[in-house]
């Protein structure tokens, strides 16, 4: 019998190797996520402009910036936006996936069209959202005005409501698939024997779906509705292509704003300290989440 | 300060060697600015510019670039991105320290990150002299105050003029287009009324939102800082052009608060608009998608208001060297020679008006008086003034710039009712803090 090597023995410890195989993952971490992360929280502290490092200015940039009142209708609005059109998803998504988990002709096909808005770029999506919104041009005006339904065009993106409105259903539908995906695999999991017991029981349709399908829903309906808050906390394509922050900044969202202000404007400080004032809203999201999934 | 890499190649006097013969190993740019700068050994070279509007444009840069290759052996490879694009890219370019040599940007963008490029102040200003002179918007956008050292090398603007259908102007009883803003009104007031309205973009528009706002608000006096650079928005001036231009969205058709830099090209080619303010793209296309209607097109001058003088608001576009670059006089030598009359004679009349030169020489060009039309755009430089208009140009202006601030005022007024007075004072605030930070 021939005696194993010391480096070998080291490595048969679970001590040492746990370390050694979490060593990439921690390593992809801490340079993709950590690093980026704590570099803007970093920026955020001091004057940094575009080519210049700045020097440490404490909470200096954060003052200035909760006292614009642009900043202001920035942060309200990524919140109305984000509450908006996580409703809007999770009810259409939750009635699109009820309605693919039939079986019907082409139930495969229709799946697979569903995940379109998803898989398609962003800023395609986007530009297609902008000629359909076109207060001239606008497909969905022409088609209004053909079926008598109205008589002239609707100004979709001419007022701030108006505009905030259309960003919130164009976001619907970009994010409509990830939560019908996700709630037809949740659909899909739950055991027929539950539908067929309470049908015995003389449940209805609706009564199966309150105290079967929702209840058991409730788990991946916290996991789809964190992830995807964070998501739309966090869009910039669609409003960027779209709107621009406008009119009169009345759709600029804390991305939009961070950009204009960091990038094009070369503010590296403030623009940080924008972009890190919505973490606060994702801290809770994600530990929302992580409690969620070990409860679970 | 020049880049201190930088060698003086030779200087030739302008009454007469060919910089051919002395340059020696440079024979094929012989030229009419007196310096020419030799390319470090080895040196290639990367461009980022924005997307010809032309396909006229990039099919002559590109064989200018080729001649430049062959005359000196320096490669040149050019990428291109939408014109918007490019501010981020410069920007990134900046920070990081890495990136194309040669960067054609827009208005104030070398005023973000001056310290980030190279001096170019003795090829400025041995291209003025070769070349008639620069026009004033050159040194507004090119010339840093801060760092007192040209900072860009002016290459021209995709001027603005104003455009409309000559039948309808005729049908409202105008003989000719108005001369001035009064008369202007009085006309869109009429267009209006014949189902013909006028429209000039409200939205976040970088290019057109930003011009015609600007035209109004210097035509009455208008300007967002004093030389000093304190705040003068808030002004009777200010107000009345605010007042005129709520007066002037009653004439506009549905939709221009929503309106991106595209949206009143589609509208004045779908007939939908009979007045609007655009580059000189607008005709060309009409040429091109509605040949039905174009000889209909016309282009004419902004109409002067009260202050009795042209005040166009164009897109300035320059070309900065970084200094991480290590072929700087390689690329200082490049855009003298696409700059010089040999190659932007020809680069500048095959774009048929789409670039004005910053150079005063280029527009003797022919092409400029080939068709009325185009005339416009070749003035649209002498009357032009500059984002932050009387105001230092820097940084302060030009996120003033990025962040709509003019735009805005307007669109508060024209759109979301407030009156000018409180418009004029909100835009103070936002500009006091805007200045107060860079």
């Amino acid at each position: 019998m021939t005696s194993r090597s010391p480096l070998l023995a080291r490595l048969d410890s679970p001590r040492v190797l746990g370390y050694l195989l979490i060593t990439p993952a921690a390593i992809i971490l801490l340079g993709l996520l950590a690093y980026p992360l704590l570099l803007g929280i970093w920026l955020s502290l001091t004057s940094a402009t575009i080519g210049k490092p700045g020097e440490f200015v404490g909470l200096q940039n954060y003052a200035t910036i909760f006292a614009d009142p642009i900043f202001r209708g920035a942060a309200l609005f990524s919140v109305f936006y984000t509450i908006c059109a996580e409703v809007g998803k999770l009810i259409l998504g939750l009635a699109l996936a009820l309605l693919l988990n039939q079986r019907f002709r082409g139930y495969r096909v229709s799946r697979a069209l569903m995940l379109l808005p998803w898989v398609a770029p962003t800023v395609l999506s986007a530009l297609a959202w902008l000629w359909l919104l076109d207060p001239q041009f606008s497909a969905v005006s022409w088609l209004l005005i053909r079926l008598h339904l109205i008589n002239s065009n609707i100004d979709f993106l001419g007022s701030g409501w108006a505009a905030r409105f259309s960003l919130i259903v164009v976001n619907i539908w970009r994010g409509l698939p990830y939560f019908a995906i996700g709630y037809l695999a949740g659909l899909q999991s739950i055991s027929k024997d539950l539908y067929e017991a309470a049908a015995i029981d003389g449940a209805n349709g609706w009564q199966a779906f309150c105290r079967i399908t929702w209840p058991l829903l409730l788990p991946l309906t916290t996991i789809l509705l964190a992830f995807s808050s964070i998501f739309t906390l966090t869009d910039f394509q669609l409003i960027w292509t779209i709107t621009h922050g406008g009119p009169t900044d009345a759709t600029q969202v804390f991305t939009t704003l961070a950009y204009q202000r960091a990038i094009t404007g070369g503010q590296l400080g403030e623009g940080a300290a924008i972009a890190v004032s919505p973490i606060v809203f994702m801290v809770v999201l994600a530990v929302f989440v992580v409690r969620s999934v070990r409860d679970r | 300060m020049s880049h201190p890499d930088r060698r003086r190649f030779l200087e030739l006097s302008a009454a007469g060697i060919g910089a051919g013969a002395l340059a020696g190993g440079l024979p094929g740019l012989a030229s009419a600015a007196d310096v020419v700068f030799k390319p470090e050994k080895d040196a290639k070279l990367e461009l980022l510019r924005w997307t010809a509007f032309v396909p006229s444009d990039q099919v002559i840069w590109d064989e200018n670039t080729k001649k430049f290759t062959a005359a000196t052996g320096v490669p040149v490879s050019i990428q291109s991105l939408a014109w918007g694009d490019m501010a981020p890219k410069a920007a990134l370019a900046a920070q990081v320290g890495s990136g194309p040599d040669i960067i054609m940007g827009w208005n104030d963008d070398p005023f973000v990150y001056p310290d980030k490029l190279v001096d170019m102040t003795d090829l400025v200003e041995n291209m003025g002299r070769a070349h008639g002179g620069w026009y004033d918007n050159a040194r507004s956008y090119c010339y840093d105050q801060d760092v007192k050292r040209w900072v860009s090398l002016p290459v021209g603007c995709t001027g603005n003029a104003v455009n409309y259908r000559k039948s309808w102007v005729k049908e409202a009883g105008f003989a000719e287009f108005p001369k001035d803003l009064d008369g202007m009104l009085k006309l869109s007031r009429v267009l209006k009324k014949n189902g013909h309205p006028t429209g000039f973009a409200l939205g976040h528009a970088v290019g057109d939102a930003n011009s015609w706002t600007h035209w109004i608000l210097w035509a009455f006096g208008g300007k967002q800082a004093n030389t000093d650079n304190s705040i003068a928005i808030n002004s009777a001036e200010t107000v009345n052009a605010l007042e005129y231009a709520r007066q002037l969205s009653e004439t506009m058709i549905e939709g221009v608060a929503g309106w991106d830099d595209s949206s009143n090209n589609k509208a004045f080619a779908g007939g939908k608009i009979g007045l609007t303010m655009n580059g000189i793209s607008i005709w060309y296309n009409g040429k091109k998608d509605t040949p039905d209607i174009f000889p209909d097109f016309a282009n004419v001058t902004p109409p002067m208001g009260p202050v009795k003088t042209h005040t166009v608001s164009n897109n300035f576009t320059s070309a900065f060297i970084f200094k991480y670059s290590k072929y700087p006089n390689a690329a200082k030598e490049y855009m003298r020679f696409m700059l010089d009359k040999p190659q932007a004679e020809r680069w500048v009349t095959e774009m048929k008006g789409y670039v004005t030169p910053a150079l005063r020489a280029y527009a003797d060009l022919p092409i400029w008086t080939s068709d009325p039309n185009i005339t416009p755009y070749r003035d649209a430089l002498a009357s032009a003034k500059y984002d932050g208009y009387n105001g230092k140009p820097g940084k302060a202006a030009a996120q003033a710039l990025d962040e709509f601030v003019i735009v805005d005022m307007f669109a508060d007024v024209c759109v979301n009712k407030m009156a000018a007075k409180d418009a004029a004072r909100k835009a103070e605030t936002r500009l006091a803090t805007i200045y107060k930070r860079a």
